[in-house]
């Protein structure tokens, strides 16, 4: 029985020093397996006397339990220390930028576009596309210019032929819906137009959203009313809009429309010239001529146009000094607008 | 037009500041562009006379002058080739400042040039910034009074406005016009001068026939004799002339400037003793020869209107005199013009001449058809109190029938109401229009009201509104806030947006580009050479020439654009119009979306492994767009031929049977025409092929289970793996739910002319449990068919 407790002491030390379950689990079995050594003192309690006997059963069992707890104990540390192990293993950089593509981005034109046909989509106008390789009369005629009108000056038109062109306005289109649609109607025609002029302040193709509203009871006043809201809105600032006389053959009155520079607040700036002001479009009432050609009962149905440059509105908003770098498509340029 | 404002303010003068007035005017549609001093800023600048010259003892270009005008006669050293003595010249005395980009100004000081004292500086228009002109001295009038500060001799202290007219106000290009809205809006009295008719002194005339009076319904005419064409024009007739940006030439050409900058009346004035036989306005012969006054020779096209003699054509008319029949300094005798030109037919003939004069301007936008006798009455005044002579009666030879005739218009004031918003009372609509000097009658329902000669705009109703808008002000007109129909169309849900399918792309990482739609014809013709093109009759440069036909010559020049640039992974798309040339009418115009990569298949990342894309990645992007239709069954790629593309990786996008796009390689000898070093990836498809939906249908879900069987077999390599899935899908029945090409392998272990493809069909019925026998059925018809279609063997 001497034997018990130094074998306990030798048991205690391998259970200390068993670095893994698996040499734990040895060491179990060493000692306390059906075949271990403190198994073994079991098998010879029966050399002692049956006084003896139970005292020292108690006695060997009590050590065998208490190694039980030992090995349980041990046996925790080592599959704690394992798992901690495992994560530690399994940490990762999370600094590191994710996998995959990254996302591109619309051009400034089309952004612009979307956000200015949002607006009208909103108040119940349609988007209406059309040709951008028109005949005269889409273009002109229909338009109140008729040929040498002076108004074909400032319109530089690309020609096809004598009687095709490339559209100087999305116009045209406005036409074909009013061939097409009995009124009442509501449309916004953007696109690109045309026009043969190529310097600092104009590129050969430019892109326009275009606005046509008939009614039986339009009036200017509607007119400034959406106008002055569309600016609103599509700066997101309560600017001072101003309306003055203008001229285009198929509106009158006709207005061209400024805003307070949105650059300096009308203190007046380079953007502006120094006047505080920007002209950003033109608009009025349709004019009866127009109604006639496309057949239009002018003393029914009264509406109006209006239209406006998207380039010009996309500098101003996103503050692009440059207007040919729309047409660079640089992706330094391009990305910016992601 | 530039005006100057003194001028203006002799016409009507309200009591307003440049300021207010010049904001005024273009909130009545006289837009004006900006406002500029007449001179520089300088004071201490006299009139000064040159006593006496005497040449500078070291320097050959300089010159010693006496001059007056100071407090004494001083020594002023002078580089000017004109200085001489006798002239009267603009003196800066010492102490004086002038004009320069310092804001302190340039101040002069006593100086010595080259060892001569000099005491000031004598000036040149540019030095005090009253005109470019610097080749030598301004030479002041002879009657010019030595001492006399310059800014009060020329009455400097004056603003030039310039004023940016819309092509409907005609009526506004001259003093009067601009004069005459400006007392409407400030209700102010108007001045015009007294013009008297001047009576005739002699008899002469000169026959005068319209034989064009379509053209030409109005001409009058006066000979004026004795004149002496050495008498300058007055230092205030130069001025105003300088103001309105026009140089001073001789006294009948600043007389019939003067007019026309006043009154608005292009009027031409002729030697008198060279013209032959008499004036007759006609069209001109194919082929005549014309030299005009600025010297250039024209060949003259049938349909222009000239203003002839009994030999010749001596003026384009509306447009520009003729040089042979020019008043010269030798000229005694002068025969004077003032026509009246029909707008609509005169425009567009001088472009047609590359020609643009301020006749031609005036005459196209419309001159006041009553006009021409005034015109010359005032001409006749001015001219004879500068260069005297006796003066003739005066010539009027109308076409009454082809007289502009005054429109009577109807105006409802229910129209002002209705188009306007606008509630105003009746007089006051009466007085607006009656200022703007237009004929008004009021009626029941409003007015009645004469258009007035000189506004050819106004012909109908919506004319009339804009007036009384325009005076009333468009910013004091009613806003009415939005009111919206809330009766909603029915939105369409088998309709995908453009929206939708650029943001598809821009989620797969591409960036849109819009690039322009004429293109270089030389690149047109390398990357699709089998089309025919639009070509632009007037392209803005050689390499923007012809409508694309694709939008790939656009994005392989953005391409290159941005591989020039440093980057090396490019992904971009566009949508837009290609043009396809038609026999009749206008080209076909097809909406199209296309696409193009190169670079690496992900971002340059720690994580990718630098891998390139090839043509799976583009076809996979394309694939996403095209599933955004739901629809992609119906679309099949083909394999394909395009010149563009590399002829073993192009597929043709059909739907049916049409071709409605491609995707490719870029051609490896196109790629090396194009300079490319590395290999590009293209599509387009139409647009009108992917923008379809079919709305969603539901079927019920299976309950019973899936079962999934694969197979690898063993076909020829060349046998495309679509055929393959399309044969599998045909024979397998209709429990097949599901078939994937799960693997692709070709190389060790195989045959080289073979290719090893692994199927997986998974089969599931939608009520019941499916049995082994079913299945098995169907794998091995699908077995069957493929060994008899393809040659295929299953692979152990």
């Amino acid at each position: 029985m001497e034997n018990l407790e130094s074998l306990a002491n030798e048991a205690r030390e391998a259970i200390a020093s068993a670095t893994d379950v698996a040499a734990l689990d040895a060491v179990r079995v060493e000692y306390l397996g059906k075949k271990g050594s403190i198994t073994g003192l079991l098998k010879g309690l029966g050399k002692l006397s049956a006084q003896e006997r139970p005292a020292a059963g108690a006695e060997i069992n009590k050590v065998k339990q208490a190694l039980q707890e030992l090995i349980g104990e041990r046996k925790d540390n080592l599959e704690g220390a394992a798992v901690a192990e495992k994560l530690a293993n399994e940490t990762i950089d999370i600094t590191l930028p994710g996998r995959g593509e990254a996302t591109g981005g619309l051009h400034p034109v089309t952004r612009t576009i979307e956000r200015i046909a949002e607006f009208f989509e909103a108040i119940g106008f349609e988007t209406v596309e059309g040709p951008e390789i028109e005949d005269d009369y889409h273009n002109f005629e229909a338009l109140n210019i008729p040929a040498h009108h002076p108004a074909r000056a400032m319109h530089d038109t690309f020609y096809i032929d004598e009687t095709t062109v490339l559209r100087t306005h999305t116009s045209p289109v406005q036409v074909r819906v009013m061939e097409a649609t009995e009124p009442p109607l509501k449309v916004i025609c953007p696109g690109r137009v045309y026009r043969c002029d190529s310097d600092l302040t104009h590129t050969p193709m430019f892109h326009q959203v275009e606005g046509l509203l008939i009614s039986e009871n339009s009036s200017f006043a509607d007119l400034k009313g959406i106008v002055e809201e569309f600016l609103r809105v599509f700066f997101e600032k309560e600017l001072a809009v101003r309306f003055r006389p203008s001229y285009f053959p198929f509106t009158e009155p006709s207005a061209e429309v400024d805003i307070q520079c949105v650059m300096c607040n009308g203190e007046g700036c380079r953007v502006c010239s120094h006047t505080g002001w920007l002209e950003v479009m033109g608009c009025g009432m349709v004019h009866p001529r127009v109604f006639e050609c496309s057949n239009i009962d002018t003393e029914k149905y009264t509406g109006f146009a209006f239209g406006m440059g998207v380039e010009r509105l996309a500098m101003l908003r996103y503050g692009v000094n440059d207007l040919r770098l729309f047409f660079e498509n640089d992706l330094r340029f391009l990305e910016q607008f992601r | 037009m530039k005006i100057s404002e003194k001028w203006l303010r002799e016409w009507v003068n309200p009591n307003v500041t440049t300021d207010e007035l010049v904001e005024q005017i273009t909130m009545a549609g006289l837009e004006v562009d900006g406002t500029e001093g007449v001179a520089g800023e300088f004071t201490g600048v006299v009139v000064g006379e040159i006593l006496s010259v005497e040449q500078h003892p070291d320097a050959d270009k300089l010159r010693v002058c006496q001059v007056a005008g100071g407090e004494e006669v001083v020594q002023v050293v002078c580089g000017a080739p004109n200085a001489r003595a006798g002239i009267k010249i603009p003196f800066a005395t010492v102490g004086a400042k002038l004009p320069s980009d310092n804001a302190k100004g340039f101040k002069i000081k006593k100086a010595k040039l080259r060892g001569v004292e000099s005491f000031g500086m004598l000036c040149a228009e540019k030095e005090l910034q009253l005109s470019d002109a610097d080749e030598g001295l301004m030479e002041l009038a002879a009657d010019a009074p030595v001492g006399t500060d310059l800014r009060d001799y020329l009455e400097l202290d004056d603003t030039i406005i310039e004023v940016d007219l819309t092509p409907n106000r005609a009526d506004c290009l001259s003093i009067a016009g601009i004069a005459r809205d400006t007392g409407v809006l400030y209700k102010a009295e108007v001045t015009a001068p007294a013009i008297n008719p001047v009576a005739a002194q002699i008899d002469d005339t000169l026959p005068v026939e319209i034989q064009a009076g379509a053209d030409c319904s109005r001409y009058v005419g006066r000979v004026i004799r004795g004149v002496d064409v050495s008498r300058p024009s007055p230092l205030w007739m130069q001025e105003k002339l300088r103001r309105s940006g026009i140089r001073s030439i001789d006294a009948v050409v600043d007389v019939t400037n003067y007019v026309l900058l006043e009154l608005g009346q292009p009027m031409h004035a002729f030697d008198l003793n060279l013209l032959e036989g008499g004036i007759r306005v006609r069209h001109a012969e194919q082929g005549e020869k014309l030299v005009l006054l600025d010297g250039q020779e024209l060949e003259l096209k049938a349909e222009s209107l000239v203003i002839a003699d009994h030999q010749k054509a001596v003026a384009l008319a509306g447009i520009m005199g003729g040089d042979a029949t020019a008043v010269n300094a030798e000229t005694k005798d002068i025969f004077l013009e003032a026509a009246f030109f029909t707008p609509v037919k005169i425009a567009g003939r001088a472009r047609n001449y590359g020609l643009h004069t301020d006749s031609s301007h005036r005459f196209e936008r419309g001159v006041d058809y009553q006009l021409q006798v005034t015109a010359m009455e005032r001409a006749t005044q001015l001219l004879q109190s500068i260069v005297g002579g006796e003066v003739g009666p005066v010539i009027e030879v109308t076409s009454e029938a082809d007289l502009p005739t005054s429109a009577t218009i109807e105006l409802r004031e229910a129209r002002i109401e209705k188009l306007l918003g606008l509630n105003i009372e009746k007089a006051e609509v009466t007085d607006m229009l009656s200022r703007l000097g237009l004929a008004v009658t009021e009626n029941d329902q409003g007015w009645s009201v004469g258009s007035p000669s000189w506004r050819f705009d106004i012909a109908i109703e919506a004319d009339l509104l804009e007036e009384i808008a325009r005076i009333y002000g468009y910013n004091r007109l009613p806003v009415t806030s939005i009111t919206a129909d809330l009766k909603l169309k029915p939105k369409t849900e088998t309709k995908i947006g453009l929206k939708a399918i650029r943001r598809q792309l821009v989620a797969k990482g591409y960036q849109e580009a819009v690039t322009y739609c004429f293109v270089e014809p030389k690149a047109q013709q390398l990357i699709c050479p089998q089309d025919d093109t639009v070509p632009l009759a007037n392209p803005i440069s050689a390499d923007m020439s012809v409508m694309r036909t694709s939008l790939w010559p656009g994005l392989l020049n953005t391409m290159e654009h941005n591989l020039n640039r440093q980057q090396s992974r490019v992904r971009i798309f566009e949508s837009g119009l290609r043009f396809i040339p038609q026999a009749n009418g206008l080209p076909q115009q097809d909406a199209m979306l296309a696409g193009a990569i190169t670079g690496r298949r992900e971002p340059e990342s720690w994580s990718e492994n630098g891998d390139v894309v090839d043509f799976y990645d583009l076809k996979g992007d394309l694939e996403s767009v095209i599933a955004l239709s739901g629809k992609n069954t119906d679309l099949a790629f083909a394999k394909g031929e395009h010149p563009a593309l590399h002829p073993g990786q192009t597929a043709a996008i059909k739907q049916g049977e049409e071709i409605v796009g491609y995707i490719g390689a870029i051609h490896p000898e196109l790629q090396k025409k194009l300079g490319f070093a590395q290999t590009i990836y293209l599509f387009e498809v139409k647009l009108s092929a992917i923008t379809e939906l079919e709305l969603p249908k539901f079927t019920e879900l299976s309950k019973f289970p899936e079962v999934r069987r694969d197979l690898a077999i063993l076909i020829n390599r060349e046998i495309e793996a679509g055929a393959v899935l399309k044969t599998v899908q045909s024979v397998a029945g209709e429990d097949l739910r599901n078939l994937r090409l799960f693997d692709i392998y070709e190389g060790k272990g195989i045959d080289l002319k073979e290719k090893s493809l692994a199927l997986g069909l998974t089969y599931q019925h939608s009520s019941r449990t499916l049995n082994e026998d079913e299945v098995n059925a169907s794998v091995d018809r699908v077995v069957a068919e493929l060994q008899t279609r393809f040659d295929a063997t299953l692979r152990n």
